[in-house]
């Protein structure tokens, strides 16, 4: 290994071990700890990938995973960070983008194009010929150009686990300034969650030089580091990504395969500061990376990152790089500083280390080796305007630092700097977030870890805990320096090494007309790669500014969205995969063999099935019910309880029938309306008490029911209270010729005779020795009964109706038979045979509508629309069986050729021996005796003939047996 | 290489494309005041410069162009709606992104790959079969396939057969496509600005003076203007400006979210969504797969994003295609929609003379850009509704002959 650096350098790698993976299908050995760049450049190895427009070769630039130059694949993964993702033992790595190989891609024969590639060149272009050109030709190109890794159609399953986690403290970033926070906020009696991205704490001291003596620092980490793990009040997650804040402080944490939510009652964002690269011809060459990536390639990794540097020192920091790669080993071909004096004082350091400075100095340009596959020597502009070109194999920038801003600026602060650029301030951060360290603008070591402290101890203040302390740290000036911004008439000079665009594409995306940066960023695509600016802004930002002679405050910087690093869809999904609801009778149903369906959430029985044809079937437990007698669990209807001396004058403003008056142990039909009047849901209540009701809904409405009533209730001021009791009650529906008998057989003290228990009347008692509330009402136009009763006591009572029931010919009936036995009645089905404008008008449901009450929900609409008169009616029809084919639901009903209503319910009535239907209509033809035009799928138009509801037993006479 | 590009590259200096000029003074009138420089104004403001000899036209704008629903929605274009009058409006508005590269010289990327959107329940079918045979009655391009043929669309799509989300069938639109909603919005901006037309970015309208029953002037952080005509088409702020104007609107504001993911190679040719999941998923020619759906459940005039969006969207997406649990989200963004009971938009006339509303656009506003400045152009030009938007009349709330499209929305509110 012949580019690593001795034992003193390289904290993440175990030497005594190890391991290899492959990349580009070549064996590469690392250690653990390694990352897949990391250990890459140990073998020599500098390109990592091909660009994304012009397939220049790229490699290392941050070492932070804050460009996509380093995205490769992973087997199934694509788009992974090689400078962050740590290397396992067999691992296979691929290039992405290519055409070709790393070495040789055929791609690049786009770079030598690229003057003819202006910025939003596609705008321009490739529309024709004809309209289709783009789809059927052009766009093909594009998109097979675009996109870097590719979906795995079928992946290897992966786990991901989802936990949600309360703390009374998170501080974000465990650098200098996250420590000390961490240790404050404990300190005064906070649970603090520490979440920091790296595998270690210590952030920058881990990696960064404060000064020329690094000792100093060393210690310091050592210090913090030992108070953290005495601390038992700290919880410290590393290797976690803390990806955004959302409102009221909800933080999800991506660690590995677990996302994290957390709610924190106060936040301490330590995030830290991201180095910007420098603009200049061919900074995108293997070999020019920042200082902290090469500090990071040493310190972390052990890994020798040139033989031969040059230092771009336009940060202060730059000279600490080249002290770092003196003391291992690199020769330091020069140090350039674009100052003309020592504003650092390290004059005296760079004159012991025997180091060069060229003052005044800058970049003209990188050149590379042949196929530009790696930095060869750099063109310098000396004070003297004099050119010298350096050999070197490494180009250090330290071109300073743009705040983390980005959980600040989610959670509602403004990002303000000065006019250079070099000096920012984080402002208006919302109360319960507080901000420390590189993220708040500081870089002094000392003022930095009291920053945290300060931090800290303000969340320990917003948990009460402590008083507000009383200091803070003043912003610190006048240290930095305008890092150089170089464009060259030749361009090659990267602002955003994602999306390959050059300093020339902002400034022409502004000459262009796309002047404010949201749209320069829209228009050029600055900004929008995987990186989404994090490298970018910056730069793009100053250009902008300087194209356009504003300010860089005016100018401003694109809104900050998260998540801030990438988040799998697999993290974010549901880990449930699928939510079913299964009634207290499942096991039932799957005992008697039932075919079972999703309605719903639920899973309901759709037919029991024996050995016969599903319409065969249907048609038996139709018949069963029409001469027998069957039962149908019907626990997934909406049940509601309301209670409270209120409770009639609620239901009487809620549903469009009288409750007021409704005697104790009546059951009345509900109909509920929108406020335009039209039909929102129905069901029955039953008055058990003066003061309580009993409330049914359809199975899929009761949410949308139960959260509109709690709302009208507070609006309204009323005095009941409402609960939703859906999941707690079972209810069975026993209905048929001898659904009486059947409970007649069952010991009970309820009176089932007809005198007894009239339609329409509800009871409560026992039955078979189990509670059950008991409504005679049904859907099937049968003698019927409700059964409810508590889910526990469930099957007990279905499997007491089916012994009692056998010789009375009773067994269980699915969904299907229910709703031809419905549609024989003529009753529809809400969401089925309604929309969202329907009214109890069309319906021919006036009678539901109470005419004495001054109000209920929909009535003024209702009153409105009454006195436009109806557009359309509901109506039955019937059809022949040679006309029925291809008539189904959805089938249009025309009048004078142009749609006036359609097909609600169709099917086959064994009891009638037709098919019949419910439509809308026009009025004029939604009368008993006319005919509807109705257009089958086919196209075909047929006849029906229209004729009046119910279609089965139309005065009513069985449910009143 | 086309012949365009040839040329740009053998020049020697960038010669300016001059999209969107710089913003000028605001002078003292304009014949049209167009508030909301958004798509739907910017198309306005180009079918009145283009095609009706109109050009003294201000586009008033508080932001950056087109920087409101115009850059956040998910750029479907799109017919296979319920009602006949909105199927003959989005109908022609499809027409109309077809030839827009052309009309415009400026390529808007339209890219009609057809949209199926995935039906799991017996109620999904039964709309999506009236959807069918209302679009087939109005001559646009769908039909119901069912599950084998869904199959062979889209290879990806996850069946669950037996599970909760059972694939029963889908509404295939093969009119349905994508364009580039920002070069929509800029094409129109700069062949407007060539005729004359002003783009007033960062300029927001403060108030309105009504006289009688007209608006005289329009007043702005920039100062004030006489207007002859007004056009509202102010997106998310749509219930705010027609306060202004003292015309209350039908119309709630809901958060809308969508999300994006890093670029990939190609693998979803066509535009995929399921309204019992609340889910669409498109491939971009970027190679992002946008990722979007219902809108937030509460009101809130807001443009946060909200984790439980993101978790739900993300659920959403691996129902129907499981093998993307790999595939990373880069952004996540929302906007303000103008929501209307009936989930239709209202453009027309309004109580005031020269005040004409292009609004309550919902989620559905980006399809119509093109068809909406159009037909509100030759209002405005001719001071009288065309048949093909009366339906669309703000009156119809009163009259309660509303066209429902609540079912019709991509994502199923």
């Amino acid at each position: 290994m012949t580019e690593r650096l001795g034992s003193g350098w390289g904290s993440r790698i175990d030497r005594s071990h190890r391991i290899s993976f492959t990349f580009e299908g070549r064996r590469i050995e690392a250690h653990p700890g390694d990352t897949i760049a990391s250990a890459l450049a140990a073998k020599g190895e500098w390109i990592l990938s091909r660009s994304f427009k012009y397939h220049r070769p790229r490699g290392i630039l941050t070492m932070a995973g804050q460009d996509a130059n380093t995205l490769v694949q992973i087997g199934d993964e694509p788009n992974v960070r090689a400078d962050i993702r740590a290397v396992s033992d067999g691992m296979a790595v691929m290039p992405v983008n290519l055409h070709g190989t790393l070495l040789r891609d055929r791609g690049r024969v786009i770079d030598h194009l690229g003057r003819f590639l202006p910025v939003g060149f596609y705008y321009r272009t490739f529309f024709s010929p004809g309209k289709g050109a783009w789809l059927k030709f052009w766009e093909p190109i594009i998109r097979n150009a675009a996109g870097l890794g590719t979906v795995s159609l079928a992946p290897a399953p992966q786990r991901y686990v989802k936990e949600t986690r309360h703390c009374d403290v998170m501080v974000v970033g465990a650098g200098p300034a996250g420590l000390s926070a961490a240790l404050a906020a404990a300190r005064a009696g906070a649970q603090v969650m520490l979440i920091e991205r790296e595998p270690e704490l210590g952030g920058a001291l881990t990696y960064a030089r404060f000064a020329e003596d690094h000792a100093e620092a060393e210690g310091i980490l050592a210090d913090l580091r030992a108070q953290i793990d005495a601390e038992p009040g700290i919880e410290v997650l590393c290797d976690a990504v803390c990806n955004g804040r959302f409102d009221d402080n909800w933080m999800p944490v991506v660690r590995g395969d677990r996302f994290i939510r957390v709610r924190a009652a106060e936040l301490v964002l330590a995030t830290g500061a991201h180095e910007q690269p420098v603009v200049f011809r061919n900074n995108d060459l293997p070999g020019v990376m920042v200082s902290s990536a090469v500090q990071r390639l040493m310190r972390h990794y052990g890994v020798r990152p040139g033989e031969r540097a040059v230092v771009y020192a336009g940060h202060r920091d730059g000279y600490l790089a080249a002290f770092d790669l003196q003391d291992a080993g690199v020769e330091v071909a020069a140090i350039i500083d674009p100052e003309t004096e020592d504003r650092d004082g390290f004059d005296l350091d760079l004159a012991r280390r025997g180091l060069t400075v060229l003052r005044g100095a800058s970049i003209m340009e990188a050149r590379g080796t042949r196929r530009g596959l790696h930095l060869k020597a750099v063109d310098i502009r000396l004070s003297s305007g004099r050119l010298r070109t350096e050999a070197c194999d490494l180009l250090v920038v330290a071109g300073g630092y743009t705040p983390g801003y980005q959980l600040a600026l989610q959670a509602g602060a403004r990002l303000s700097s000065d006019a250079s650029g070099t000096t920012f301030a984080i402002t208006g951060l919302p109360a319960h977030v507080h901000i420390a360290g590189a993220a708040d603008g500081l870089s002094n070591l000392i003022r930095v870890l009291r920053s945290g402290e300060i931090a800290g101890q303000r969340a320990a203040a917003g948990l009460g805990l402590t008083g507000l302390p009383a200091e803070t740290i003043a912003p610190e000036k006048g240290w930095r320096r305008a890092p150089q911004v170089s464009y060259h008439p030749k361009g090659c000079d990267f602002v955003d090494f994602d999306e390959d665009l050059q300093a020339k594409d902002i400034k022409n995306a502004v000459a262009d007309g796309y002047s404010e940066l949201e749209l320069v960023k829209r228009y050029s695509t600055v900004g929008m790669g995987p990186s989404q600016g994090r490298h970018s802004a910056l730069a793009t930002a100053r250009i902008v500014a300087g194209q356009t002679g504003r300010t860089l405050a005016d100018v401003g910087i694109t809104t900050s969205r998260p998540p801030f690093g990438p988040e799998k869809l697999g993290l974010l999904a549901d880990t449930t995969p699928q939510r079913y609801r299964y009634t207290a009778l499942q096991g039932e149903h799957l005992a008697a063999g039932a075919q079972m369906q999703p309605v719903g959430t639920w899973w309901r029985p759709f037919l029991y099935r024996r050995d016969e044809s599903f319409r065969d079937g249907v048609t038996r437990e139709i018949r069963m019910v029409r001469e027998a007698a069957g039962i149908l669990d019907v626990s997934t209807l909406g049940k509601l309880e309301l209670r409270g001396p209120s409770a009639a004058a609620f239901l009487d403003r809620f549903y469009t029938m009288a409750h007021a008056k409704q005697p104790v142990g009546r059951v009345r039909y509900c109909l509920s309306l929108t406020e335009l009047g039209s039909v929102m849901d129905d069901g029955v209540a039953f008055r058990m008490a003066d003061d309580h009701f009993y409330v049914t809904s359809t199975t899929g409405a009761v949410d949308r029911v139960f959260a509109e009533m709690m709302l009208q209730k507070t609006i309204w001021g009323m005095d009941l209270d409402i609960q939703n009791v859906t999941s707690a009650f079972a209810a069975i529906n026993l209905t048929g010729p001898n659904a009486r008998e059947v409970l007649e057989r069952l010991s009970s003290d309820i009176d089932f005779s007809r005198e007894g228990f009239a339609f329409l009347h509800g009871h409560v008692g026992t039955l078979a020795g189990l509670p059950v509330r008991i409504m005679r009402i049904g859907f099937t136009g049968e003698l019927s009964y409700e059964l409810h009763l508590p889910q526990s006591r469930a099957v007990a009572l279905w499997r007491a109706l089916l012994e009692a029931g056998e010789e009375l010919g009773l067994r269980p009936y699915g969904l299907e038979a229910s709703r031809i036995l419905r549609l024989e009645k003529g009753h529809i089905i809400i969401g089925q045979d309604t929309d969202a404008l329907t009214t109890p008008d069309e319906l021919g449901m006036g009678w539901a509508l109470s005419k004495k009450k001054p109000f209920y929900i929909g009535k003024p609409a209702l009153e409105m629309r009454h006195d436009l008169g109806d557009k359309r009616r509901f109506c039955g029809f019937t059809l022949p069986d040679d006309l029925a084919r291809d008539v189904g639901e959805s089938a249009l009903v025309l009048r004078d050729g142009h749609p006036v209503g359609q097909v609600t319910s169709f099917g086959h009535s064994p009891s009638l021996g037709r098919w019949i239907g419910l439509a809308y209509a026009a009025p004029e033809d939604a009368v008993p005796g006319a005919t509807l035009r109705i257009r089958s799928f086919t196209g075909r138009e047929v006849e029906a003939l229209v004729v009046p509801l119910p279609f089965y037993d139309p005065n009513n006479t069985r449910q009143e047996l | 290489m086309p012949l365009e590009l040839l040329k740009y590259g053998l020049r020697r200096e960038h010669r300016s494309f001059r999209d969107i000029p710089p913003t000028p003074d605001l002078r003292r009138s304009y014949d049209v005041v167009i508030i909301g420089g958004g798509g739907h104004g910017l198309a306005a403001a180009y079918y009145l410069s283009n095609y009706h000899g109109i050009h003294n036209v201000a586009v008033l704008d508080k932001g950056y162009l087109a920087g409101g629903n115009t850059a956040r929605n998910t750029t479907t274009v799109r017919s296979n709606y319920l009602t006949p009058p909105s199927i003959a409006f989005y109908k022609e508005g499809v027409q109309l992104f077809e030839e827009m590269s052309q009309e415009l010289g400026f390529n808007i990327m339209f890219s009609q790959r057809g949209q199926l959107t995935l039906a799991h329940s017996d109620g999904a079918m039964r709309s999506f079969r009236l959807r069918t045979e209302m679009g087939k009655h109005m001559g646009t391009r769908i039909e119901v396939v069912d599950a084998k043929t869904v199959r062979e669309i889209c290879p990806h799509v996850n069946l669950d057969e037996g599970g909760a989300h059972e694939v029963l069938g889908g509404l295939w639109h093969e009119d349905g496509g994508t364009a580039r909603h920002d070069a929509v919005a800029w094409g129109y901006a700069k062949r407007a600005a060539e005729k004359g037309v002003e783009i007033h970015q960062r300029t927001e309208v403060t108030g309105m003076t009504v006289r009688g029953a007209r608006v005289t002037e329009v007043h702005t952080n920039r100062g004030t203007i006489i207007a002859g005509q007004v056009l509202q088409a102010a997106g998310g702020l749509n219930g705010r400006i027609g306060e202004m104007a003292g015309i209350p609107l039908p119309i709630r504001c809901f958060p809308l979210q969508a999300m994006v993911t890093q670029p990939l190679k190609p693998f979803l040719d066509i535009l995929l969504s399921s309204s019992n999941l609340h889910t669409y998923l498109v491939q971009s020619s970027r190679g992002e797969v946008v990722i979007g759906g219902g809108t937030d459940p509460y009101q809130l005039a807001s443009t946060r994003s909200s984790l439980p969006q993101k978790e739900a969207l993300a659920t959403g997406a691996l129902q129907l295609i499981p093998c993307l649990h790999n595939v990373k989200i880069m952004r996540q963004w929302a906007g303000i929609t103008d929501i209307t009971p009936d989930f239709s938009p209202i453009m027309g006339a309004t109580p005031l003379d020269n005040y004409w509303l292009d609004a309550g656009w919902g989620t559905w506003g980006f399809k119509a850009t093109a068809v909406a400045g159009k037909r509100m152009a030759e209002t405005i030009a001719k001071g009288c509704v065309p048949e093909i938007l009366r339906p669309f009349t703000l009156e119809r709330f009163e009259r309660f002959e509303l066209l429902n499209e609540m079912g019709a929305t991509a994502a199923g509110h």
